[in-house]
């Protein structure tokens, strides 16, 4: 190869890398602003006087004066959204139990064991986890109001363990298949018993998989929307807080106590979020997913 | 059983202890494992061994020997005659699964069933109470008069347009920050972090702050559009069906979901891609470089190929999930300005007309089309293997 040919090649291509290093630069100063900035948006409405947002909308950030956290004590007691996360933790915390408890039976048993029908409950999930919820909703809101659990939170517990639990099995099978089996067959041999086994092996084995699964649930049932909309819209005392902020937007509630109510829903999520986030990205990228 | 064995002779500490003791202290070495079994076992390791497993294996006995299908016809005169593995193997696996199937029976495939009776049904809501099986009554009104609706129709294509621009704009912005986050820089970390928000935000939080930015009174964009980009006046976007931007018709609010949810899901797009970015050889690329070609040919030839599996498995999938989708929709404008979607559909013969009827023929409806497209899917697998 020639210097001077050699020479053009390289100018050429520092033509294209200086483009695309361009390009490079602006994807991803566009892509943070887009991603970040509507939650840096609402916490910083949620911290300014409602009408000095609606007289400076462009004013992004509060000049320090003017500062006040008072719209989310409001949010919370005034519009009652503070009833409405504790019931909303209610919800979560015995969905997110009673899916790992029993999504870890069933994931072992997918995962170690020949069982007949083992086949037919895979086919089972994947339709559960394909069909759309609201076709869901519909003959669950009949035969909840039937059996007289419509407007219960514990009916809104089944409903949501139904619904996440092939998912969680799915993704907890992804975390079990990685405990070596050598282990199980050596405590078998010393003669465990399968729930031991599972409890006293598998379990601690897995138990960061586990951790991220639970969360993982925790969070689908605390952001789910459609099925607390359909049981739950005539008693304001059991609304879930997704309910609540999305039944305030409907009426003339200031903004900032709605971004108040956004962001304090938030937090929680994107905190567990970002603790588990290894875990939850390999489970989320091996096709576990919901909504 | 079906994974690792082949690891097992290997492990250091099997090989260096007694057989009897090894599971246990496997169990009470681990921390975690320690906590879990604190209960019932006894905390001096050198008594635990043998007493403790038999227990927990009586317990376990116990435990699923109620079942009726446990112990077939010869087996019985014996009762402690133990099954053969495969058999326990089979019991155990049948009794764990148990739990799930039955979760799973009631409240996801019995309500199935139960969509396809009532989309025959004469019923509506105040008929619940009088819902008995023995005194249905059956039409076939729901679904010819759901089928012969232009609303419905009008719909489905609202979806379908909305499912196929969502999912492909969800993989193209995936793939476009997968590759721009690709080389490692200073706070690639924080950064990867960051585009994960919309992903991992409450639906309802991320509407009510989209709805905020969009508001004609006081939102941001209607600010800088008036402000800075010369518009004669504010736009509510959720709420216009059209608009006409110099020759074309632009469906405003339409426009507004999908980028919602294109804004929304491309995060989970940006994971699967660079999953697959992570494990594709770097030699080769190199090598590529090395002989002369640029960055665009190396992406054309050699990484897209590679992920194009990925991305067409993607964009099934989220249009399957987008076709379905209810929440953002109903959340950001409650089905008005021509965004009315199947899913709304169902939603306000259900509860604004009150039809379950009509309401779960609709979702039937919707269903069989969402079959036709996995099995269209299936069969473009199988072609494509074959």
């Amino acid at each position: 190869m020639s210097a001077t040919d050699s020479k053009r090649r390289r100018t050429r291509r520092s033509a294209e890398d200086r483009v695309l290093g361009v390009l490079r630069f602006v994807v991803i100063t566009v892509a943070v602003i887009v991603t970040a900035g509507p939650l840096l948006y609402g916490f910083l409405l949620s911290i300014r006087p409602f009408q000095s947002v609606v007289a400076e909308p462009l004013q992004l950030f509060p000049s320090p004066g003017e500062i006040t956290f008072d719209s989310y004590p409001t949010a919370m007691a005034e519009y009652g959204l503070g009833g409405n996360m504790w019931n909303s933790v209610q919800v979560a915390v015995a969905t997110a139990a009673l899916a790992i408890a029993f999504s870890v039976l069933g994931a072992y048993a997918a995962v170690r064991l020949r069982f007949f029908g083992r086949n037919a409950v895979n086919v089972v999930f994947l339709g559960v986890y394909l069909l759309p919820g609201i076709v869901l909703a519909v003959p669950l809101f009949v035969l909840l109001n039937r059996v007289g659990l419509a407007g219960s939170l514990v009916g809104l517990v089944l409903v949501y363990v139904a619904q996440t639990v092939p998912v969680a099995l799915y993704m907890l099978r992804t975390y079990m298949m990685a405990v070596p089996s050598s282990v199980e067959e050596a405590a078998m041999i010393d003669g465990c018993g399968r729930l031991a086994l599972i409890r006293r092996v598998v379990l601690p084995l897995a138990l960061p998989g586990v951790a991220a699964t639970a969360l993982y649930v925790f969070m689908i049932a605390w952001n789910e929307y459609l099925f607390a909309l359909l049981f739950l819209v005539a008693d304001r005392d059991r609304w879930t807080i997704s309910l609540g902020i999305a039944q305030l937007t409907e009426f003339s509630v200031p903004t900032t106590v709605l971004m108040a109510g956004s962001i304090a829903i938030t937090v929680p999520v994107v905190a567990g979020f970002f603790l588990a986030q290894r875990l939850l990205v390999t489970g989320l990228t091996s096709g576990a997913e919901k909504g | 059983m079906t994974a690792g064995s082949p690891g097992s002779g290997g492990k250091a500490d099997e090989a260096d202890g007694p057989p009897l003791s090894d599971s246990d202290r496997q169990a009470m070495s681990d921390p975690r494992g320690t906590v879990e079994t604190g209960g019932p076992s006894p905390t001096h390791p050198s008594a635990v061994g043998v007493p403790a497993a038999r227990a927990a294996r009586a317990a376990t006995a116990t435990a699923v020997r109620p079942d009726p299908d446990s112990g077939p016809g010869p087996s019985k005169p014996h009762r402690r005659k133990p099954l053969t593995l495969s058999r326990r193997e089979d019991l155990h696996g049948r009794v764990l699964v148990s739990p799930t199937v039955l979760v799973v029976l009631l409240f996801a495939v019995l309500p199935f069933l139960a969509v396809v009776l009532f989309a025959f049904l004469d019923v509506r809501l105040v008929d619940i109470p009088r819902l008995y099986i023995d005194n249905l009554e059956f039409t076939g009104d729901n679904v010819t008069g759901v089928w012969n609706s232009p609303r419905f129709w009008s719909a489905a294509w609202t979806t379908v347009v909305y499912a196929a621009a969502s999912s492909a704009g969800a993989v193209l912005v995936g793939l476009a920050v997968a590759l721009a986050l690709r080389r490692p820089f200073p706070g690639r970390g924080i950064i990867r972090a960051l585009v994960l928000i919309p992903y991992v935000l409450p639906v309802v939080a991320a509407t009510t702050i989209w709805k905020t930015l969009l508001n004609p009174g006081y939102g941001l964009v209607n600010a800088v559009g008036v402000e800075w980009l010369g518009w004669a006046e504010p736009i509510a976007f959720l709420t216009t069906t059209s608009r006409d931007v110099g020759p074309f018709e632009v469906p405003v609010a339409l426009l507004c979901v999908i980028a919602f949810e294109v804004w929304k899901t491309s995060p989970l797009a940006f994971l699967f891609i660079t999953a697959r970015l992570q494990v594709a050889p770097d030699d080769i690329e190199e090598a590529a470089e090395i002989d002369g070609a640029g960055k665009v040919r190396v992406f054309w030839h050699l990484l897209l190929p590679q992920l194009a599996g990925v991305m067409a498995l993607l964009a099934v999938l989220r249009f399957l999930w987008s076709f379905q989708n209810f929440n953002d929709i109903y959340l950001l404008t409650g089905g008005s300005g021509g965004t009315e979607v199947l899913a709304v559909r169902v939603y306000t013969e259900l509860v604004v007309r009150a039809n379950i009827g009509t309401a779960s023929a609709t979702g039937l409806l919707m269903t069989g089309m969402l079959l036709a497209v996995v099995a269209v899917y299936a069969w473009m697998i199988k072609r494509e293997q074959a």
